[in-house]
């Protein structure tokens, strides 16, 4: 350890998984050793590199794939130099040479990775033609998809290269894939699984062309098309080259280091000169270069234990692959070629599209290819790495470890089957051994195994074996993910006591209190709104609104500002007023001195400043014009902004103001679990912003394009589609069981998009634009909420008998006068 | 040594709820519990000055509408993890009508 020693500078340049994980590594092992210096050539700090598909799918978003953060680097006191290119090493002087000058070292770590492959074909360099490498591409790709019927030709059927087809597919563009090899993936996949693999892609639209071989990209000022070599042409608004990477390795040679493919490396990550090591998908070790997460991630932590003066060595890794599509489940490991000295067992299903291999030689497990239900993936691969002899229980190999003991096809006896060294994390290389100990070792459920070991905190796809290997381990003591309780008045869950409010038919706070035996005797500020709405969606008929079980300003009827004021909104149906209305609010704002009046984005005037005891009279003045309530205070919907359609437009495909004020005045006053904005334009240039939206209509000349689950608040999210309707009454129709289904589910203060993440779109879909009937039911029974809960609450509360409760109950200012 | 004056009927407050009282020297939340017990707190959360009258009453303690403080109605004390105390005003019920004792009302003002 090197500990008490002054701190050495550490230079790295490259800030890609490997470095971040060496330095995660050393930082834990050697802390303080080091003052590190990090360059990196995005502008941008570490992410999670391998889940760029699921942020191209839409699956996820940048920030959930961010590995380390400014505060991460600022808690280690890492100087970051992104965005800033090394363009030289000078090796006598121990300095790395940047645009901002010299940064001497003592110890220098390269970590340039690998760049993408480029087919040298006449235009490669027009514009629209990208790598998939890093965040600006999948930027780039995700852009272009926005355009409606974008084309992309991706050149490459392997891993990287069908995750792009894939995303931009999710994406909804017109995606062609060309394979220079007679089948996909050839160098994880057999023919067989190859097969199965582009029936799947094909059945969700990907055009996939095998031995197609480009001959030049055409264009004149950006990508038009592709030629291949057979004369055939392809149209193209994008063309994605992942062909392959070569390791990034000019430095290096430049510095006059050793390099063959890769940045040559010892046992210990060295290159030739002592004092430089190497990291990644730039390094060839034993001859051997690698692209994969989890070898790098093996030799990031041997590097780092080399730093911190401890002896590791690193022997070359075994590896596997899986594919990044959501539903595509395929699985490789090993060497699955045909040979003399060579057997193979299959399995296949026909039906379920189900194929199974496996590669013997010697009696071991030499090479497996799954695709279809690849459960076994980890056991199989965990076999092959060991070279364990599996003459004794070849019968039943393929099925299984759950067959190959004799023990019953249960998933908890396959988890509990497996070896200590079975590797259940592929990415951070973990096996069941270490999480085991993890688990005795006091860490009881999926964050602290994650906090220990590592294990499913990467791609996540190993999560359900790290939960079934907890069940396992800790036997009764095991409590099942337990999800977050509503508070601290129950252990129940949002999920559970919604359930129970309509199983068991309870129908007052009391009843639920009683029946789900809440720990308190009136619940707290948290459990007590979250019922109320609870009670009130679900019946209608029977359950009163309690006002005291609301927050202020739905009880108010008013936002309260900091100052104790409140701010008074009145309704403007789909952002339409006319001069009495304006001349009714600008009497008001005079009348009760409003400080300030303001525009919302909701296409609506705030009068912001209003005193308690004056909101039932303005609420009566602005009454008598004709104005009520916006609830801009509620949990409930807000506003339906429009944009004048064609009206006005000359674009405007449809009557999209008539739409917004239709929709705003059939669903006003309806309480939901959060706040519900709407929007509809009259054309996709939507100038309603209908796309960050809980509910969006786009009309277009055929009809109206429905999508939900939009947000542009604390997440920025784009809607996605829920349906397209060719009249109004249908998109009405369709919005209205929408919005009642998110009624009847959601979480209590759970947004349209958090909900529709954790039920899936599809779920959504099957209830609200496929089946009918179901609809119609949604629709009658939010129909039948209204006729209960469509009331101005400004007119209720501004008769005098209501309107005292705002005064205060008594004035001791006028006695103390006397 | 009290000086009971009478602020209004029980029924003006809703029950787990409150109504404010003006004073010359700011003004007082007045809180009434599910079994109709009433007490009288400040209405400025020492924290940053939230109208605790607006706020969710729950058992015998009201969460501050603004953050979240929650305070013991009995002893004006913050609960949980947040330290501070607003002051509290004796009061009892009697016939229906709410006394509040304004000698300690006045004083406690003055201070």
């Amino acid at each position: 350890m090197m500990t008490g020693a002054p701190p050495q500078k550490l230079v790295v340049i490259g800030a890609g998984m490997a470095s971040g994980r060496a330095l995660e590594e050393l930082f834990e092992r050697a802390p303080g050793a080091y003052d590190v210096t990090l360059f990196g050539a995005e502008p941008r700090g570490n992410y999670n590199r391998i889940m760029l598909s699921p942020v191209l799918s839409g699956e996820k978003t940048y920030d959930e794939i961010i590995t380390h953060d400014a505060d991460w680097y600022a808690e280690h006191g890492v100087d970051c130099r992104f965005g800033e290119a090394v363009t030289g090493i000078n090796r006598e002087r121990k300095v790395v040479v940047s645009a901002n000058g010299e940064t001497p070292y003592d110890k220098l770590i390269i970590a340039t990775g690998s760049a993408p492959f480029i087919i040298p074909v006449p235009g490669k360099d027009l514009p629209g033609v990208m790598a998939y490498r890093d965040l600006d591409d999948t930027n780039a790709m995700i852009e272009a998809a926005e355009t409606p019927g974008a084309k992309a030709v991706v050149i490459g059927g392997g891993l990287l290269g069908l995750e792009a087809a894939a995303g931009l597919k999710a994406r909804g563009m017109d995606v062609t894939v060309l394979h220079l090899m007679d089948h996909l993936m050839e160098r994880q996949l057999d023919p067989a699984a190859g097969y199965l693999l582009k029936k799947e892609l094909e059945g969700r639209g990907i055009n996939v062309r095998l031995n197609a071989s480009t001959k030049a990209i055409l264009g004149e000022e950006k990508v038009d098309a592709v030629l291949l070599e057979d004369g055939g042409v392809i149209e193209a608004d994008i063309v994605v080259m992942a062909v392959g990477i070569r390791p990034e390795t000019r430095l290096a040679t430049d510095a006059g280091l050793a390099v063959g493919r890769g940045v040559h490396v010892d046992d210990q990550m060295r290159t030739s000169d002592a004092e430089i090591f190497a990291v990644g998908e730039c390094v060839e070790h034993s001859e051997t270069v690698y692209g994969l997460v989890a070898p790098l991630y093996e030799m990031a932590k041997v590097l780092a234990q080399t730093l911190a003066g401890e002896t590791a060595a690193y022997q070359g890794s075994t590896t596997s692959t899986k594919l990044k599509v959501t539903g595509v489940d395929l699985f490789s490991a090993g060497d699955f070629a045909e040979a003399e000295d060579r057997e193979e067992i299959v399995l296949r299903d026909a039906a379920q599209g189900v194929y199974k291999r496996l590669v013997l030689q010697d009696n071991k497990i030499i090479g497996a290819v799954m695709y279809g239900d690849t459960a076994d993936g980890g056991w199989f691969f965990g076999e092959l790495k060991e070279g364990a002899d599996i003459s004794e229980m070849r019968d039943t190999l393929i099925f299984g470890p759950a067959f190959a003991g004799g023990s019953p096809l249960d998933p908890m006896a396959a988890v509990a089957a497996l070896p200590d060294e079975a590797e259940i994390c592929g990415c951070n290389g973990v096996c069941k051994g270490q999480i085991t100990e993890a688990i005795t070792g006091g860490a009881t459920d999926l964050g602290a195994v994650r906090a220990a070991t590592k294990a499913s905190s990467s791609c996540g796809t190993c999560t359900g074996l790290v939960e079934q290997l907890l069940a396992v381990t800790l036997g009764d003591d095991y409590e099942a993910p337990a999800a977050q309780p509503v508070c601290g008045c129950t252990d129940l869950t949002h999920e559970d006591v919604r359930r129970l409010i309509k199983s068991r038919e309870l129908k007052s706070l009391a009843a639920v209190m009683q029946e789900c035996g809440w720990a308190t005797s009136c619940g707290c500020h948290i459990c007590r709104p979250a019922l109320n709405f609870y009670l009130l969606a679900d019946w209608p008929d029977d359950y009163r609104d309690d006002p005291q079980s609301r927050f202020v300003n739905e009880r108010n009827h008013a936002n309260i500002q900091k100052d104790g004021t409140y701010s008074v909104v009145p309704r403007m149906w789909g952002g339409i007023t006319s001069a009495a209305e304006l001349r009714a609010v600008a009497d008001a704002a005079d009348k009760y001195n409003v400080p300030t009046v303001k525009v919302t984005g909701g296409q609506r005037i705030d009068l912001l400043g209003v005193q308690k005891a004056d909101l039932p009279a303005i609420w009566a003045d602005l009454n008598a014009a004709g104005l009520v309530s916006g609830h801009a205070y509620a949990k409930g919907l807000r506003t339906v902004k429009t944009c004048v359609g064609t009206d006005h437009c000359r674009f405007g495909t449809q009557d999209s103001t008539g739409l917004g004020v239709k929709i705003e005045r059939r669903m006003w006053g309806s309480w939901t679990p959060h706040k519900v904005k709407m929007a509809v334009s009259g054309c996709p240039r939507n100038c309603a912003e209908a796309t960050c939206k809980d509910v969006g209509v786009i009309c277009v000349d055929s009809g109206y394009e429905i999508s939900v689950g939009g947000a542009a608040g604390m997440d920025l999210k784009e809607t996605e589609a829920l349906g397209k309707a060719t009249t109004e009454e249908e998109a009405i129709e369709i919005i209205v069981a929408f919005v009642q289904l998110y009624r009847e589910n959601a979480k209590y203060l759970d947004r349209p998009y958090k909900w529709i993440a954790k039920t899936g779109l599809d779920w959504v879909k099957a209830r609200v634009t496929d089946d009918l009937e179901n609809r119609k039911a949604l629709v009658a029974r939010f129909d039948h909420s209204q006729t209960i809960y469509q009331t101005d609450p400004w007119a209720e509360r501004a008769a005098p008998e209501r309107a005292r409760a705002f005064h205060p109950l008594a004035d001791l200012t006028l006695e103390a006068a006397e | 040594m009290t000086d009971w004056i009478d602020i209004g009927a029980l029924e003006d407050i809703p029950v787990r709820g409150a109504r404010l009282l003006r004073t010359s020297a700011g003004c007082v939340a007045v809180f009434r519990t599910t079994g109709d017990e009433v007490f009288a707190l400040d209405d400025r959360c020492p924290h940053k000055g939230g109208p605790l009258s607006e706020g969710i009453v729950h058992g015998a303690s009201v969460t501050c509408p603004l953050h979240n403080w929650v305070f013991s109605l009995e002893t004006g004390v913050a609960l949980g993890e947040d330290e501070g105390a607003v002051a509290t005003y004796q009061t009892r019920v009697e016939a229906g009508r709410i006394l509040i004792d304004a000698r300690r009302l006045h004083s406690a003002k003055a201070a």
